[in-house]
């Protein structure tokens, strides 16, 4: 690595200085939205006053807004319910496209690289109109629906890539001791792409849990709302001059992400690489 | 080497005897079971849709005509916006936002990010990563809320504060006085992460014999970078490239939440955009369904073209058959 070949010299004074630089405003960034969602009103950087009266929002509802538990309780449906369904399809689809016998298996394999590369977002209109014919618009199962297939393709791809590395002794072994393909993909083969599925489960529900456009568009109504939708709207009417509360609102919507994010950021490290759009 | 022939040849190696036709039919069933869910949902709510928006282009379906009253217009939504005026400075906006964000950011930056992060010790460089994953991992809402306070005039802007403390009097809010610079900076500091992991990615794997030879031969840092590292980041460069700019093509969700192609008319109004708007939020109510399908169209056109060519770079049989959507 070149940091241990310039370790052996003089520390990189430049390197230190410019990450320093840059870093700075990301790390002003966050602060400051700590520290707005705790204050009366902020002056730039300064808070006019300490406060925890922003959280409000936790204990006594306010009677113009949707209930944050409502919204949080929307919006874990939504990701979980995204997670589980990419997670079910995906690892399926990719087990039959890396191990078993699939007509068309090059057709297969051209058409996952195609969608994953397709800006699915433009399909939003389609998507709308769809949903409304089919009578799922403006409902969870609608919007959970159209995530899933607009990520499945990427999710089916990075499994497929865990698949292809497991040995296939494993399963010539399990097949000789005379289970069959489904017994030795569910108690051979899953466990060993644990990893893989936990990586892919954890992105999907994070990817779930921060998505705004398709629920925007696609599940606006009240009862559908999730935090994002929610605080979208905020974004369009609230004050600058009282912004404790969407502040508030803000860290508590971000806390999960940030905390999975803590945990298992080396687990992601390796799916953002794996080039993710959005 | 594909798995009928993998399969072929661990059973006859090791159960020479064994039925040849029974198990790939049973196994084919399996095959239909597992991948017929997956291709269900992909079909309906993705394959679907993009015929459907082939479909729609053709038509003059809107909240006017209803989704039973419309007609078929042919190729007239594409000559509409071959005579639209906004649509030639929509498309110049998009390349110049495409453009610029790809070059200072999503390359430029993460560039600088990957090597500045090589230089100094593991753990710190790992720290760094680490904080520049954030702005890809905030909600979108959540970042673009923060970054409508940082532009903010006085006294709530942040910005503002901080060129105060540098003695520069400013009391614009700079998401109205430079709307594009602030549009670019949103979306690079989100675009910058994924070309720092790939490049940070490819200079651990250049193999070390070769930056301590040159160290001995009294190569300084800068001589390193510029005469070995940069040279073997020239493919991950061009893959990060290729990929984001499909990416940022399609990508509208941030510009949609600080300036919704603000302030005033189509001042940051990119294709995608224009095309959201047309078809879902449009400012007289009458939500033009075709022409925006149409306008989705000419994206998916560019990005299908955008995505055979690097299909084209990264020769996709090494892909199909390789392990993993590993870059570079």
């Amino acid at each position: 690595m070149l940091g241990s070949v310039s370790e052996t010299r003089r520390p990189a004074w430049g390197a230190w200085l410019l990450l320093a630089a840059v870093t700075l405003p990301l790390a002003a960034f966050y602060a400051w939205l700590l520290l707005a969602s705790w204050s009366d009103g902020m002056e730039g950087f300064r808070p006019l006053a300490l406060t925890a009266r922003n959280w409000s929002f936790l204990w006594s509802a306010d009677p113009m807004a949707p209930s944050v538990w409502k919204l949080t309780l929307n919006t874990f449906l939504f990701a979980a319910l995204v997670a589980l369904g990419e997670i079910g399809l995906a690892s399926t689809a990719a087990y039959a496209l890396s191990r078993l016998h699939v007509p068309g298996r090059r057709l297969w394999l051209s058409m996952l690289i195609i969608l994953h590369a397709f800006p699915g977002i433009t399909l939003l209109v389609a998507m709308f109109v769809l949903l409304q014919r089919l009578g799922l618009y403006d409902t969870l199962l609608g919007v959970v629906l159209a995530k899933i297939a607009l990520d499945l393709p990427f999710h089916a791809w990075v499994l497929k890539g865990f698949y292809d590395q497991v040995s296939w002794d494993h399963e010539m072994a399990g097949l000789l001791d005379g289970a069959n393909r489904l017994t030795v993909w569910r108690r051979v083969v899953l466990p060993i792409i644990r990893p893989g599925l936990v990586a892919s489960g954890v992105f999907a529900f994070l990817s779930g849990w921060s998505e705004f456009l398709l629920p925007y568009v696609l599940a606006p109504g009240a009862e559908t709302q999730t935090l994002s939708v929610y605080l979208g709207s905020l974004l369009s009417q609230a004050d600058m001059a009282d912004y404790g509360t969407v502040a508030a609102v803000a860290v508590f919507y971000m806390a999960p992400v940030l905390l999975v994010y803590f945990f298992l950021q080396r687990f992601l490290v390796e799916l953002y690489s794996g080039g993710v759009k959005r | 080497m594909s798995p009928r022939r993998r399969r072929g040849q661990a059973t006859r190696s090791t159960r020479p005897h064994a039925g040849g036709d029974r198990r790939p039919a049973r196994s084919g069933r399996l095959a239909l079971l597992f991948l017929l869910p997956f291709a269900l949902v992909v079909f309906v709510f993705f394959v679907v849709p993009v015929v459907l928006t082939l479909l729609m282009s053709l038509t003059d379906v809107s909240v006017a005509t209803g989704l039973g009253g419309f007609r078929w217009i042919g190729l007239d939504n594409y000559r509409r916006i071959l005579g639209d005026p906004s649509a030639g400075l929509v498309l110049r906006n998009t390349f110049f936002y495409v453009g610029t964000t790809l070059v200072l950011f999503n390359v430029g930056l993460a560039l600088v990010l990957a090597l500045a992060t090589s230089l100094v010790p593991e753990r710190w460089g790992g720290l760094f990563r680490a904080a520049w994953l954030l702005p890809r991992i905030t909600p979108s809402v959540v970042y673009v809320l923060v970054w409508k306070y940082m532009a903010a005039e006085p006294p709530y802007g942040v910005i503002n504060q901080a060129l105060g403390w540098l003695g520069i009097d400013s009391t614009q809010n700079w998401l109205y006085a430079k709307p594009w610079a602030m549009v670019i900076a949103i979306n690079g500091l989100v675009g910058a992460s994924m070309g720092m992991i790939i490049f940070s990615a490819a200079i651990r794997a250049i193999p070390r014999e070769q930056l301590v030879a040159a160290h001995v031969d009294g190569a300084g840092s800068w001589s390193l970078i510029r005469h070995i590292v940069l040279p073997q980041l020239r493919w991950p460069a061009l893959f990060v490239a290729a990929y984001q700019t499909l990416s940022l093509l399609a990508s509208y969700e941030y510009i949609l939440l600080a300036t919704n192609g603000g302030p005033g008319y189509d001042t940051t109004e990119v294709w995608a955009l224009y095309a959201f708007h047309t078809a879902l939020s449009n400012y007289f109510g009458n939500a033009q369904f075709g022409l925006g399908a149409a306008l989705a169209t000419v994206l998916v056109l560019i990005g299908v073209a955008a995505s055979v060519l690097y299909l084209r770079f990264f020769n996709f049989r090494t892909m199909t058959g390789g392990p993993r959507i590993e870059a570079a």
